[in-house]
């Protein structure tokens, strides 16, 4: 890495574009990424302090986050321990279908998420395939708690199979082989040897996933029946206050919401970024 | 010899556990977005595919998608040119932006676009003088799927550019090709099927957008609707058949979405398997 550096700074550069992949890049991320953004400032800056403040503590909108952020808090504990299961089977095992499981993963990425929303709120409601079953013992899925945490389960799966499953593939078979045959059961060796590896990627995974939860809304909305106070997200909130035209009420709500990823994605990158160089050996 | 989880009794446990479990989560939406399009038989699928209101949405839907595919291509390209092949001061940063769309509730990316660009915004206010509308009309629905959708193409492109190297490039240079011959004929043909898989996802992603869409759409029938949009409304209207016909095309573009990732998968394997 450092010779690369050495090589190509200044003006020993060989290779051509410099300029022009860099106006691309700098006009492309100012105009559709940062200036919009701005927007949300210019809307906020009408608003006082106790105004934007008497907005996003509103009994409503306080209840929407705390549907929000628990229901993404299950779906990612759900999703870290699928997400190991799945990861650990498509590694570690070999077995007929194999190849359909591992593609079967990424649905959840490719499907557009209202045609996963209407396709959950079918399933689950009274009538639907599992909610005939699943309601005669007592859960109700469906327009509930429950719902949402489901939908959020879904639309994010993939973050932690595909972020756990490299890490597992890179995983050199010595490790586990010693710690076998020094007499460490499964359980033992799992443990004590692999999760230590592992442990980072689920991490990274499972905060990616809650990150992605936080913010979904198309899969969720059909199947939370979005009762205030009781099912209705954060992200709902937003579009209830843009459809009253209450565009400074909405754009505060985004804020909290922006904000909030924001600073999860950035907490997530950084810690990432530290654990690498600590592997590393602090070079990287 | 043994590793951990070879045990038999394991081995099976785990295999049909995770068996089930996508089985019931994953195949079961699937197979139940098709039960249900086609519940009433081949013909009414039929006419709820090919009603005029469908098939204006299905028009608009490609030709969002089909604006927005080579935008992104474009950018993705000189991103993950320009982050692979130089170091300058920022780099990283350019790097963290790029995630931006991934952490933004497309609700919230909506909003912004409305804002700045509605007629309350200091741009779409400019515009209106001139009675340009952008949002609750086509070009609003292409920026924010042109937002939501910019990092795919970089993202599958800067892990694979960065593991290249760029010895190749250099040497096409110091022959005396000219920017443009190297890219076409030295860099293109290495990341050709990655470019591939990031318009595949782009284009996965921009057909079925639908937070971001529905709130700078309006939805206006038969002239804002995109097809997600339409599956909503139909949905809302108790015509569940007909939001299911609207939700099996979109579903049969994810599943050739994951065959050609399956595919290309394959390809790669066997091409290491060469070497």
């Amino acid at each position: 890495m450092k010779s690369l550096s050495f090589r190509q700074s200044g003006s020993a550069r060989v290779l051509p574009g410099f300029g022009l992949s860099m106006g691309i890049s700098v006009l492309f991320i100012s105009l559709v990424l940062l200036l919009p953004i701005t927007g949300l400032f210019g809307q906020l800056a009408g608003l006082s302090l106790a105004e934007y403040w008497s907005i996003v503590t509103e009994g409503r909108v306080v209840a929407s986050y705390a549907v929000t952020l628990g229901a993404a808090a299950v779906a990612a504990l759900i999703n870290a321990a699928f997400g190991l299961l799945l990861a650990w089977v498509l590694v570690r095992y070999e077995f007929p279908g194999k190849q359909l499981l591992d593609a079967l993963m990424d649905l959840p990425f490719a499907l557009p998420t209202a045609v996963a929303g209407i396709t959950l709120a079918t399933l689950y409601a009274s009538n639907g395939w599992m909610g005939r079953l699943l309601e005669p013992l007592g859960f109700q899925v469906a327009y509930t708690w429950v719902g949402i945490a489901l939908a959020m389960a879904f639309t994010s799966i993939p973050f932690v199979v595909r972020t756990v499953q490299p890490v597992l593939e890179d995983l050199p078979a010595e490790i586990d082989e010693a710690a076998m045959s020094l007499g460490a059961t499964d359980g033992v060796a799992f443990r004590r040897v692999i999760m230590p590896h592992l442990w980072p990627a689920l991490v990274t995974g499972t905060g990616l996933a809650f990150v992605r939860s936080l913010g979904e809304f198309g899969a969720i909305i059909f199947i939370a029946g979005n009762m205030p106070y009781e099912t209705e997200i954060t992200a709902l909130m937003i579009f209830v206050r843009l459809q009253e035209y209450d565009y400074a009420g909405a754009s505060a709500i985004a804020s909290v919401v922006l904000f909030t990823s924001l600073a999860l994605l950035l907490a997530i990158n950084v810690w990432q970024g530290r654990f690498v160089r600590r592997l590393h050996g602090g070079n990287s | 010899m043994r590793r951990v989880g070879d045990a038999p009794a394991v081995r099976g446990l785990l295999i049909l556990a995770a068996v089930l479990l996508s089985a019931l989560f994953l195949l079961l939406p699937l197979v139940a977005i098709f039960a249900q399009a086609l519940s009433s038989g081949v013909m009414v699928f039929w006419e709820n595919v090919s009603n005029v209101y469908t098939l204006h949405a299905i028009g608009l839907t490609l030709l969002i998608a089909l604006m927005t595919i080579p935008v992104c291509l474009v950018f993705g390209v000189a991103l993950a040119w320009l982050v692979t092949r130089f170091r300058f001061p920022g780099r990283r940063i350019l790097q963290t932006l790029i995630d931006i769309p991934f952490a933004v509730s497309p609700v919230v990316a909506g909003l912004v676009y409305l804002l700045l660009y509605g007629r309350n915004g200091w741009i779409g206010n400019f515009l209106d003088g001139y009675d340009i509308q952008l949002m609750f009309a086509w070009p609003g629905i292409l920026m924010v799927t042109i937002f939501v959708t910019c990092p795919f193409v970089a993202r599958e492109l800067i892990p694979l550019m960065q593991a290249q190297g760029t010895r190749e490039e250099e040497a096409a240079v110091t022959l005396g090709a000219s920017g443009w011959t190297v890219f076409r004929r030295v860099t293109l043909p290495n990341i050709k099927w990655a470019l591939l898989y990031g318009v595949i996802l782009t284009n996965a992603r921009a057909v079925g957008e639908f937070g971001a869409v529905s709130v700078v759409s309006g939805a206006i029938r038969g002239q804002t609707n995109t097809l997600p949009l339409h599956l909503e409304q139909l949905y809302q209207d108790y015509n569940a058949v007909g939001a299911f016909s609207s939700a099996a095309l979109l579903a049969l573009i994810a599943l050739l979405t994951l065959a050609t990732k399956a595919a290309l998968q394959r390809r790669a394997t066997r091409r290491e398997a060469i070497l």
